[in-house]
């Protein structure tokens, strides 16, 4: 008997000596849908962001550019790496690489990257990239310290399940969820921010 | 190899779940140990408040936990056909499912996959899956090192530690004595390093960039692994979770089979349960979920490793199975009185805490961890805030049971325990007995240091190896009613 097999047979031995239990579908008596309205939903997902340490920026459409700008040349990044497929204006200062398979080394040697989220979760603070044009592979988020995100209005969502239910086209592709900079609490569970991952992450809220 | 209802349960010799000593005798060695009480102390009254907060926040928390247990409750009944569709989901993507009966076919399938990368070397993400079977022990004894990145895991990993929390592993070291670990084991360590805690994460954080970069095989667990898309799901808060996840060329997953969930949806559920519960937070820093291979994008060499290693015997017990509920938050840990005094390593298991004592009898036998589920005061805190609804105490009760029923099975005769119960339904009986029994337990005053008793003669030594007795009055009851005049 392979281990597959054998494996198999001792669950419906299992279940045959303990019984299998409920069954039926799983009563959905928790909150799905939000109901803020779009400036609330828009002032929760900058509040509960900047909670965990996230810088948030708010733009409009006319203003998107000049925050990117600012955001940028107040971190003090021009080596910037970008995901194929961004359409977002940057600033004539930055020196502009658009990832096509830089290795992990090379990502090391830049100043930040610039990309866009697939959906951002209000409640939690909680942006989701996804890996389609303009948030790219999750290397190039993940190595450069400095992490730019723009996020549009139609992209916030007030809970975690609204994101879930959303992400369900994108569930094949590789997601990356991101609250915040990263931290740890593994000493005293006191939190710290900064291991890792990207030890700054600005996000760029765009009003509709 | 022990069974439960005919049905293997963990292979002794291999991995992390037994025992060492009983744990009333590791427990004494614990409390005797003040700086590791006051360590626990602080950081488990942290973590409460901050749980407490974030799940004040939700006003459906109540009815997420609900849904949560309904969920396993439902991947539990049909956990084969769950596991199937996982199979064929990951497969069809390009991953290579492996199945494991026990700790060292998985150690033996994750050392020949390394072996197959041709890497001398892994990192890992933190993963209890990999502690259990002794995976790091294993690779060693192959020839290959495995670099465990997450913070608390490197301080066990360099200190020569074992694990003593579900969450954060070194919670029993604070911050003067990680620095001290730090600056003798960690090469390179710049010898001015302070105890801040950021100081020390940035320690850590350059001290593994390189391996991060170069690494070739990354070795983790699964918090989660959706069927209905083949999705598996690590949340971790460093990034060292992504870094493994993603830098290297080959992915191996170890994942214990209870760790699927039927359907996409659910992780709308688990995602508000795990990080509240677990560090307390509304989310945690990062979460990654991989689908298969992505061509162009993080490992292009995926394997998944199914383990038993005696969850199937735990299945078997319908008093018992909903342990294999547990998403491993660690809440239990945090509120429970006996933990918070004897910190995790009493339990001589990688499972801990209350969810520890009633996880690792059922999946090594009751007899290798006989003492385990007595390691509580059926409080029910740990009831109270689990976020898949384990009631916890009662499995212990039960479990209490199945180990005297299966000690008097083993040995033929009755335990001391239900000889002693039988002698005081003898004396409680009658009337005169108990009083003369009463009137010979004054005896015992005599025993009294410090106003308590720690040492009955046999056979009441048995009662208190693991605990003082109280002193007996002088007088009873029964006799100050009398005193009084009253009929």
């Amino acid at each position: 008997m392979t281990a597959r097999e054998e494996v198999l047979a001792r669950i419906e031995a299992a279940l045959r000596t303990g019984g299998t239990g409920p069954d039926g579908p799983v009563p959905v008596l928790y909150r799905t849908h939000g109901d803020l309205s779009l400036p609330e939903l828009l002032a929760l997902a900058a509040s509960r962001l900047a909670d965990y340490r996230a810088i948030v920026r708010r733009a409009t459409a006319a203003t998107l550019a000049a925050e990117v700008s600012a955001a940028l040349a107040k971190r003090g990044a021009r080596r910037l790496v970008v995901p194929p497929g961004l359409d977002i204006e940057l600033p004539a200062f930055a020196e502009v690489t658009v990832d096509d398979g830089l290795t992990p080394a090379e990502l090391d040697t830049y100043d930040g990257v610039v990309s866009r989220a697939a959906v951002a979760i209000a409640e939690t603070g909680t942006i989701v990239l996804d890996g389609s044009p303009g948030q790219g592979r999750r290397a190039i988020t993940l190595v450069p310290d400095y992490h730019l995100c723009v996020v549009e209005a139609s992209q916030v969502v007030h809970l975690v399940p609204e994101a879930v239910a959303r992400l369900a086209s994108a569930a094949a592709r590789p997601l990356t969820w991101i609250s915040g900079p990263s931290a740890t609490s593994d000493i005293e569970l006191e939190r710290v921010e900064g291991v890792h991952g990207p030890r700054t992450l600005e996000v760029v809220l765009v009003a509709a | 190899m022990s069974t439960f209802l005919g049905l293997p349960t963990a292979p002794p010799g291999v991995g992390h779940l037994r025992q060492e000593a009983p744990f009333p005798v590791a427990a004494r060695q614990a409390l005797g140990n003040a700086q590791l009480r006051s360590n626990l102390r602080k950081a488990t009254t942290t973590i409460r408040a901050k749980r407490a907060a974030v799940v004040g926040e939700l006003p459906d928390w109540e009815q997420l936990r609900e849904a949560g247990q309904a969920i396993k409750a439902r991947t539990m009944a049909d956990l084969g056909r769950y596991l199937e569709q996982l199979e064929s989901e990951v497969s069809a993507r390009g991953g290579i499912v492996h199945w494991a009966r026990d700790a060292a076919e998985a150690n033996q399938i994750v050392t020949r996959l390394v072996r197959e990368a041709d890497a001398t070397e892994v990192v890992k993400v933190k993963s209890l899956a990999t502690d259990e079977i002794g995976l790091n022990d294993a690779l060693a004894a192959a020839g290959i090192t495995a670099h465990e990145t997450d913070l608390a895991e490197l301080i066990v990993q360099l200190g020569r530690d074992r694990p003593s929390h579900i969450l954060v592993p070194a919670i029993h070291r604070n911050r003067a004595e990680i620095r001290d670990i730090f600056a003798r084991e960690m090469a390179g360590a710049d010898p001015g390093l302070t105890d801040e805690p950021s100081a020390l994460a940035e320690a850590a954080r350059r001290y593994l960039r390189r391996k991060f970069l170069t690494a070739t095989v990354a070795v983790s667990g699964a918090n989660f692994a959706v069927a209905e898309t083949g999705t598996l799901c690590v949340v971790e808060s460093e990034g060292n979770g992504r870094m493994c996840l993603t830098l290297p060329r080959t992915l191996i997953t170890v994942m214990g089979i209870e760790k699927v969930i039927p359907a996409w949806t659910d992780l709308g559920v688990f995602l508000q349960l795990l990080p509240r519960s677990s560090t307390g937070e509304r989310m945690n820093p990062y979460t990654s979920m991989w689908t298969g291979v992505t061509p162009g994008d993080g490992p292009q060499a995926l394997h998944l490793v199914l383990l038993d290693n005696g969850r199937t015997a735990a299945l078997a017990d319908p008093a018992g199975r909903d342990a294999l509920h547990c998403i491993r938050c660690s809440a239990c840990l945090n509120v429970c009185p006996v933990y918070e005094r004897t910190g995790g390593h009493a339990y001589g298991s990688v499972y801990p805490g209350p969810i520890g004592a009633v996880l690792s009898p059922q999946l090594t036998g009751v007899a290798d961890n006989a003492s385990l589920p007595f390691a509580s005061t059926l409080c029910g805190a740990c009831y109270d805030v689990c976020p898949v609804k384990i009631n916890i105490p009662e499995i212990l009760v039960h479990l209490r049971a199945r180990h005297v029923e299966e000690d008097i099975r083993e040995r033929g005769k009755p335990s001391a325990e239900a000889i002693t119960m039988a002698a005081a339904s003898w004396v409680m009986v009658s009337p005169a007995r108990y009083a003369t029994a009463q009137a010979a337990s004054r005896a015992a005053r005599l025993l009294r240091r410090r106003g308590r008793i720690s040492g009955l003669p046999p056979p009441l030594a048995a009662w208190t190896r693991a605990r003082d007795a109280p002193v007996p009055p002088r007088q009873t009851f029964r006799q100050w009613w009398r005193s009084q005049g009253r009929p």
